[in-house]
Parts: structure tokens; sequence; C-alpha cells
């Protein structure tokens, strides 16, 4: 039991608290609090009207308990009675309990905001702080609507308190940013910006909150406050530490209102008012000097309020950006924090100083700091210290110090905590490439970093140090070379494998005249490896080879029979049987000209973005990443000129399945055999873009189309990926149409998309598509509706285009969309008679259509009358003389016209023929009708 | 802003949770797992700021009870310490030397300091003397049990 209960103290909840205190195990506190939840819930439901302090006890209970990681699901009614108590306390407690566990149930909304109400305009300051504290709390859109309108009135209003008019500023501020739509300044936006201006520190402390929002969104119309922050930040800061008596704390004065005033002045760009600069400028420079004076106290609060204000100034002096002084001054006053016995200092000094080694003016005098930086990533004893050190290095490497980052992030790297060894090779790897001025630096650093920590090199690492050598041929034969040289390590990380394998298969020939690294022995060292490879590095391995073949016809016997051995003709992965069975062939039987075509030497790569940068924007969030690769030239030296890119295309778009690094050699064209079976594997040509060009196009399916002729309903589309299934309604010329996309894979499709495109301009059918979402888990199904208007006949279906990504590459599927004009059939009964005047009045020759052709089903006559009336018309019985004949009538709805037609169906068993005539009052109709359901029997 | 400020013990009992914004509660879960373990996880004289996501935390220890608040990239670590400095003052000043029982034990006082101080996760009121006062105001207004409980029972 705590020695002091202020107040009222409540002995049963302390009983309570003390007894969940003492329980020794989940399940005995659990059991307890059942225990209390059962008791609660009878006095709740008892016949005995509970008084308030009782009430509010057990809402207190409910409280904790749901504190304590339980659920609640009773009392709310009970705490919002609370509210409307006249006693304080009760008041407090119902509001505290709506506050933490807010129901979205509307009825109660209704009932907390009339209390609110209620205390709002209570006129009692105390109610009125607590019924704001509530809205700031709970910040519901319900509460923005009823009270949005309300709160500026009190904010701005003369004789509200001091006190009600901090929260209500910052009441109005949580609104304002859960529905900004709701919150109108308009007519108050200049009395809220003369807050500024309050005698009461505290109201300015708090609205000045929310005229920094503001401002922020609006920076137009509350620009007035710039010069009012200015003047109000100068009285600030040349005041004597005594001068705002509660309001310095620990001998600073006011460093909350200093750091929001300064923060505030961020919103703008600097001031144009030079008497307002100039003051401005004033403040900045007597907080620079106020740094290097004797601290007035030796306690850590003073240190600290009184470098948070330094830090915020420093913020907005890099924020301008305009003022060489001022930035050289900050620069040096965080080179002294760099060294500062407080860890937090050197910490936030590092992280202050990455956004300064972006601004032209101080980019210099960071870089002199670059040895201290270096010893804080090598001795720093606090992780996310030696973090910012990496960052910082990061941002300040340039192409004069970038060998020394470089080589002091990798030798960092051997050591670095785990938890940022990747960002580390990703910044490595970035700043390489950047500011490589020659390429074997370049390779040897890559290859370095995938030796020191090659458990953390991603793809994009590897994949983009093998687009550079492709790209330049003067660094080929060092890039062999030094590769060959990394494989001779007894034991070597996988991803030296596969970069081995794949720069010796194209350019081993570069080293070959050295007995050393001849190609048998080139070969050897590759071979090595294969058996303690991944699947994905020995298909690899096996392109290098059969390239091998290519490259040295000597070597040819040896690989053959590498290939033959069961290990790889008979290997229980379908990809490398695969690819052994196929290069085996392929090298036997090609000639040397064809095996040279087929394996000639991958053509460049187009120009990019550095995939790598893209991972890092990505791991670290847009705007995290302060050096960018955005300059043009270098970017040019380094991937090897634009003009030669475009071939690379050509290989690319040959990769029609993506498979583990299936498209290594260009080789798919080639291949006799294609492995259709797509995995998750991503192409090494298709990682480079977004827009992969890698698309599977299905072409335009027909077979599909013609099946639903007669039928609305069934499965469209069906491949190894995806199903899609297809429900139709139509009534007179109107059609809803519902597209099921089933994801039959385990993986999730991203980017899917799917568009119906008609000709617009020809004006036949209306359609309208409702977009879907464009993640579509495994195993998972999306609908889509379509509706469709026929304004007039039309031949041509709407085509259904469908994209997504299925494990890095692009899936294109086309489709018909089974939209055809006798959808629009309305079925219309007749007689014989005036089916046969209808027949005579339609005689002129191109009113009828007609087709005589062979069955290519059964013509069992259930079947037939089935597909006749699935085609929309009625089916005529005892019409026609011959009953083995077959007709029908029907009108088709279009917006522009009615169009009757008739058709007649002869079947002849003996010769499984038929004849099919089609008579309508337009020529179109009939010929169209006429052709569809020809294909049906 | 800030985001959230959670009080937890050593052994990682959460006692106090405030959230300045909407969370649902299993986020909420996740999030306090998350602190506690990463706070606890630090050395001593590390030093008191960390990246998170898109937050920066920064905690501090006082006795057996660490403070941990989550902000906006753009706030200012220094004076958030401050911020939870100020706190911890407030209920010193209320509870009288105050412990982590007094949290535990009038967790609802502490929530009611906590809105006087912070609110929208915004500092409100910053000076001592003017918060103290608003909290004794608010103390006298309420009555003792026994005022209470020689009412009667509608």
């Amino acid at each position: 039991m705590p020695a002091v209960s202020k107040g009222d103290g409540m002995r049963g909840l302390a009983v309570f608290i003390s007894d969940i205190r003492n329980c020794k195990s989940k399940e005995a506190e659990i059991k307890r609090i059942n225990k209390e939840l059962a008791n609660i819930r009878s006095k709740f439901k008892g016949d005995k009207a509970l008084d308030g302090y009782s009430k509010k006890k057990y809402v207190c209970k409910l409280l904790f308990i749901f504190l304590l990681g339980h659920d609640i699901d009773f009392g709310h009614m009970e705490a919002v009675n609370l509210l409307s108590s006249n006693k304080y306390t009760e008041k407090q407690i119902g509001y505290l309990f709506i506050s933490v566990l807010v129901n979205s149930n509307s009825e109660l909304i209704r009932l907390i905001n009339n209390a609110i109400k209620n205390d709002l305009s209570s006129r009692n300051p105390t109610f009125m702080c607590l019924a704001l504290h509530c809205i700031a709390n709970v910040g519901s859109r319900e509460m923005a609507e009823a009270f949005a309108g309300e709160i500026p009135r009190i904010l701005v209003a003369g004789d509200t308190m001091d006190s009600v008019k901090q929260s209500a500023a910052l009441c109005l501020l949580r609104l304002y940013k859960a529905s900004p739509d709701l919150v109108l300044m308009g007519e108050w936006t200049s009395r809220v910006v003369h807050l500024l201006n309050d005698q009461h520190m505290g109201v300015v402390t708090a609205a000045i909150s929310l005229i920094t929002c503001l401002s922020s969104k609006n920076p137009d119309e509350f620009k007035t406050c710039v010069s009012l922050a200015v003047s109000r930040l100068s009285r600030i800061v040349s005041s004597a530490s005594t001068d705002l008596q509660d309001y310095t704390y620990y001998f600073v004065p006011a460093p909350w209102l200093s750091c929001k005033l300064l923060r505030l002045l961020q919103c703008y760009p600097p001031p144009e008012d030079g008497a307002v600069k100039g003051r401005l400028v004033e403040c900045l420079e007597t907080i620079l000097n106020k740094a290097q004076e004797p601290p007035k106290s030796k306690k850590v609060q003073h240190s600290n309020a009184k470098n948070a204000i330094l830090f915020e100034a420093i913020s907005l002096i890099i924020h301008y950006d305009s003022e060489p002084n001022l930035l050289v001054r900050a620069c040096n006053q965080l080179g002294q924090f760099l060294q500062h016995r407080e860890t937090n200092l050197r910490y936030l000094a590092l992280e202050s100083m990455c956004t300064l080694a972006s601004s032209e003016f101080s980019h210099e005098a960071v870089k002199t700091h670059i040895e201290t930086v270096i010893n804080a990533l090598k001795t720093e004893r606090d992780v996310s210290v030696r973090q910012r050190a990496a960052d910082l290095l990061y941002a300040m490497c340039d192409r004069s110090n970038a060998k020394q980052i470089v080589a002091e992030m990798l030798s960092y790297l051997e050591t670095a905590d785990y938890s940022i060894r990747e960002e580390m090779v990703l910044k490595v790897a970035i700043l390489a490439e950047k500011y490589a001025v020659d390429y074997s630096w370049y390779v040897d650093t890559i290859l370095n970093l995938i030796r020191i920590a090659g458990d953390y090199v991603s793809e994009e690492v590897w994949y983009r140090v093998i687009q550079i050598v492709i790209n330049r041929d003067d660094v080929q034969g060092y890039a062999a070379k030094t590769v060959f040289e990394a494989l001779q390590a007894p034991a070597c990380h996988e991803n030296m494998v596969k970069v081995g394998g794949y720069i010796l298969g194209e350019f081993g020939n570069l080293i070959a005249g050295d007995p050393r690294s001849s190609p048998l022995v080139q070969f050897n060292l590759l071979h090595s490896k294969f058996h303690l490879c991944s699947v994905p590095t020995r298909a690899l391995l096996l392109s290098a080879y059969i390239k091998f073949i290519n490259l040295f016809p000597e070597t040819k016997a040896t690989i053959q029979e590498v290939l033959r051995s069961d290990s790889q003709i008979r290997n229980s992965d379908v990809e490398l049987q695969q690819r052994a069975v196929e290069y085996l062939k392929l090298s036997s039987i090609a000639s040397t000209d064809v095996l040279a075509t087929v394996l000639e030497e991958m053509p460049p790569f187009p120009e990019r973005e550095s995939s790598i940068l893209a991972k890092l924007k990505k791991k670290k969030g847009p705007g995290a990443v302060s050096v960018e690769l955005e300059d043009g030239k270098e970017r040019g030296e380094l991937n090897g000129g634009g003009d030669r890119g475009g071939d690379a295309a050509i290989a690319a778009s040959n990769a029609s399945t993506p498979s583990p690094s299936a498209d290594l050699l260009g080789l798919r064209s080639a291949a006799p055999v294609s492995g259709a079976t797509p995995s998750a594997g991503s192409l090494l040509v298709d990682v480079f873009s977004e827009a992969g060009p890698a698309a599977t196009s299905a072409g335009v399916n027909d077979d599909g189309f013609l099946r639903f002729v007669c039928k609305n309903n069934g499965v469209l589309f069906e491949n190894q990926l995806l199903q899609i299934g297809i429900k139709s309604e139509y009534r007179q010329n109107l059609g809803r149409m519902y597209l099921f996309y089933g994801n039959k894979t385990s993986v999730q499709f991203v980017s899917f998309n799917t568009t119906v495109s008609y000709e617009i301009k020809s004006r036949i059918l209306n359609v309208q598509t409702k977009t879907v979402e464009p993640l579509v888990e495994g195993g998972a199904q999306v609908q889509q509706v379509i509706n469709i208007e026929c304004l007039t006949d039309f031949i041509d279906a709407p085509l259904l285009n469908i994209k997504f990504r299925y494990g890095g590459a692009l899936q294109n599927i086309s489709l018909k969309l089974p939209v055809t004009i006798n959808k629009f059939f309305q079925p219309t009964e007749m007689a014989a008679a005036d089916f046969f005047q209808r027949w005579k009045q339609l005689s002129q020759p191109q009113q009828e259509a007609q087709k005589i052709f062979k069955a290519s089903h059964g013509m069992d006559t259930e079947v037939l009358k089935a597909k006749l009336l699935g085609l929309g018309t009625a089916l005529l019985e005892n019409v026609d003389p011959n009953p083995e004949n077959y007709v029908c009538a029907g009108v088709i709805q279009t917006k522009a016209q009615q169009v009757g037609c008739l058709l007649r169906l002869e079947p002849n068993a003996q010769a499984q023929m038929y004849r099919l005539t089609l008579r309508s009052s337009k020529d179109t109709v009939s010929q169209r009708v006429c052709d569809l359901l020809a294909e049906q029997f | 802003m800030m985001h959230f400020l959670l009080l937890f013990s050593r052994q990682g009992k959460l006692r106090l949770q405030k959230w300045f914004t909407p969370v649902p509660e299993r986020e909420k879960k996740k999030i306090v797992r998350d602190m506690t373990t990463m706070v606890l996880g630090r050395k001593p004289r590390s030093c008191n700021f960390l990246h998170w996501k898109d937050l920066k935390i920064v905690y501090k220890k006082y006795a057996s009870l660490y403070f941990c608040c989550g902000l906006d990239a753009e706030e200012n670590e220094l004076l958030a310490l401050e911020v939870l400095h100020r706190y911890v003052e407030l209920l010193d000043k209320y509870f009288g030397n105050v412990c982590e029982l007094d949290i535990i034990f009038n967790f609802e006082k502490a929530y009611f300091i906590l809105d006087e101080f912070l609110l929208g996760g915004e500092v409100q009121e910053t000076s001592k003397q003017v918060l103290s006062r608003s909290i004794e105001a608010s103390d006298m207004l309420q009555e003792t049990m026994e005022e209470y409980m020689s009412k009667p029972a509608f």
C-alpha cells in the first residue's frame, strides 16, 4: 500500500491492486480478475442503484483491468453516466475511462458528446478543461464534427481563462490533425496568430504548437506570425535568467517556448524585412554565443535545455542555408560536441552534421571533422551512436575522400553490429559506385564487401557489379583476374561464387593466357565450389560451363562429362536437370557458329538508376538518403555510356519464363525446350528496373470467348498462376459482369491491374469498371464488377487486359470479354402464323444470313435446345413443319434501337451437318448472330 | 508531437501508457513489446536516443522505472528528455518522493497529472507552479470518502 493517498482514496481499488500484485502466476491473476469482473457485472446489473462513489470505484477497477491488458466489454454506460455527475472526481474518472477505452458505439458517442457539450458551456474552467482534454484524447471524427466549430470561439474569446485557452489550442490542433477538413480557421486566423503576443507564457506555449501546424499547411495565411515570433524569441533570448520566473527552467529562460518559436520559423524562408531578419540573426548569434559561456548550473537539465535551444537554432540556420557565417559557426559548434563527454551530445552532433553536410556552404567545414567521425565509428560503445557516425560518413563522402571513407566503412563492417550490417553494405556499394574513378577499385571494393559481409550482400549488390563489369570493357580483364583470385580461398561466400561464375563465364578468356588460370584451371576452380552451393547458384554455374564450351573448345569434353553425370542429368531439381540436358545437347549438336551465336557475350545493360540506391531508400524511408546518384556525368562514366545500352533490352525480352537466374546467357531464345515452370526466383535482368520487360503475354484468347456465347457463368481463363471466373447477368440493353480473379499460387501478386479497353469513339458499348486492389494474396480471390450498356449493335468484344507481377516478373494477359450481341436478346414467344408472317416480311437478301456447317459436337437434342435457349432467344415449339428443325425468336435491345430476330436451325443427322438461317431487320445483326452461333454446334 | 509515452519497470511491466494518436490495441501491444525489449536491452551509459521506424525514441531511467516516449522525426530529443524530467518532477511534487508503487496504486492520478502537462502530444504548460496549483485545485474539489459514504445511496 502506498504511503500517500491523496484526495479521495478508493480503498476497494487499492485492495484489488494489492491482490493482483500478490498473484503468483498469470493464471492466478486471470482468476482474480474474472472474479472481480463478475462482481462488478453483478453490481452494475443489480436492482439497487449504485451511488456515485461505487460507480466511480468500479469504473476505475475496470480501467485498471483494461490497462493490464485484458479486454473490457462492459461498463461504458456507467462511465458515461459519471460524465454528467456534478462531482468533479466522478466526472474525472468517467472522462479518463472514455479517453482510454473509446468505443465507436454511435449511441454512446452521442451521449458522450452531449456531456462534453454541457461541460463546455458550463463556464466552469475545471469542467471545461476536462471536456477539452477528453476531446483531445479521443480526437475522433464524430467529436470533430460536433466541436470543431465551437473550440476556436473558446480559444479566442476575451473572457476565457488561460488554462482553458491552453487546452482549447491543443485540442483544436488534435482535431485539425485528425480531420483537417472540419477545422476551418478562416475568420479566426489573425486572432489565433496574435496569441503569440499573449501575456501568459503558458498560453503562448500551447498556442504556438497549433500555429506551427497550421502554418506548415497554409504558410501564406499565417505568415504574419514570422515577425511576431521573431520579436517574442528576441525578448526571451535577451532576458536574464530570472526574468521569466517559473518559465525559467534550470536557469534557462523558457526553453520549450524558444524551441517552438525556432521550429515555427522553420516553416518559412528567411524573413524578407531587413529589420526582422537582422533581429533574428542577432538572436541566433546570441544563442551560439551562449553555448560558449560557462554553464550556470552543473545539472544535466540545465545543459540539456540550453543545448536543445542551440540545436533548434542550428536546425533553423541549416534550413535557411543562406548565411555562410552562421553555417560555419554552427558546424564548429557541432564539431565541439563531437568530442563532448556526453554521449547524447555526440549522438545529436553527428545527426545534425548529416544535414549540414548537404549544404554547399558547410560541406567543406564538415569534412574537416572526418578523423573524429571515423574515430567515433571505431570507438563509440553505443551502437546507435556508431550508426549515426556511419550515416555522417556517408553524407560527407565526396570524390576527395571516398577511398578513405569506403576503406574505413569496410573495415568497420568486419566488427559491425549485425543490426546495421545490411545498411552499411548498401552504403559502401553506393559510394564505391558513385565515386569510382578507376574501376579496378570499384571491383576490389565490391568483392571485399562480399568477402567480409557476404551474408548481408543483397542480390541487388552483386547484380550491380556484374552490370557494371559487363558495361565497361576496360575493367573486364581485371575483374576476371580478381574474382579468380578471390575464388582461391578455401571457403568463399556463395555470392562470390555467383559473381565468379558469371564473370569467368563471360570474360574467363581474358585471363586464360596465363597457365595459372588456364581454361581447365578456371573450370576446376568453379566446379570445386559447385557441390556446396544452392540450386540457383548451381544453375548459374551450369550456364557458365556452357559458356566455357564456347570460349574454350578444349574444355568441351570435360564439361560434357560433368553434364552427363547422373548428378546433373538426373538431378531431382527440374531446373538443374533441364539445364544439364539442354546444354549437353546444345554442345553436342550445334555447330561452332551456332554455339558462338547462341552463347555470345552479353550485351551491355541499359542505363538505370542503381537498384541499390532504390533499396536503401526503401529501407530508410523517403527523404532519408542524403546522397543521391544524380550526377549524370558520373553515372554515365560508370555504366559505360548510354549509346551502348539498347541491345540489352533484346536479351531481356527473350526472357519469357522467370526461373532462378534463367536468363543469364540470353539463351532463352535459342533453347530448344523452354522451361515452362515459372518459379519465384527473379531474373537477373528484371531486377534492375521496375517496369521489367520480361512480360509474358498470352495473346488474345478466343476460345474462352466463344464458350460464353450461350452461357453466362464459368471459368473464362486459367493458367498456372491465375484463374478468372465469370458470372454475368443481362437485362434489356444493360449487363453486369462479375469477374473473379483467383491467385492459384502461394505467392502474392503485386501491382495487379486490370483494364477494359473498347473503342470509345465508336459509341457502341458503354463499359464501366471498378478498379481492383493492387495486391492479390496467395490463394486469394478478388472480384471486379463491370457494367455494360449496349448502345447499338456490335461485333468486336471489349478487351480485358490484366497485368501483375509474380515473383518479380511482369505477367500480361489479354482476353476478349465474352460480351456478344446475343446477350441483349429478349425472348419473344409467338405462334406459327406470326412467325411465318414475320419471316416473310424479312425477305430482303441482306436481311438474311445463312451458314451450312459440319457438326463439331454430338447432335443431342437436349444439348441443342439448351444452347439455343442460352443464346437468349425463345425456342418456339410446333412452328416448323419439320419436327427435327428448331426455330427461335427474340428482340435484341440496344439503346439506339430494337432489332427483331428470327432463327431457324436445320440439323441433318445423317450428314452430320447443320444449316443455320438468321433473319433480322438489320443485316449486321443477322450476320453476327449467325457467325457466333455457327461456332456453337 | 509526441506519439506515445510509456512507463515500464526493469522487468518490463507496463506501469502507464499514454497514446496521443489512435493506435489499434494489437499494434499498441506490439509497440510496447518493441520498446521494452529495445530499451531494456541497452547498455548502461548508452545515449538516450534511438531511431525506431520513422520515430525518434527518447527514454530515461528514474530509479526502477523507465520513461520512454516516441516522437516525430523533427522533434528535439534533448527537450523531450526534459519533458520526461518535468513529468517526474510533477509526480514527485504531488506524491512526495514518488516511487513506482505510487504510480501503480494511484495510476489515475498519474494520468490526470499527465493531462495537465501534455495534451495531444504537445506541451500544454511548462510552469511547475502553475501545474501544481491546478492539480491541487482539482484535488480540493474532491470530497473525502466519509463525505461520500454519509450520503444516502439513492
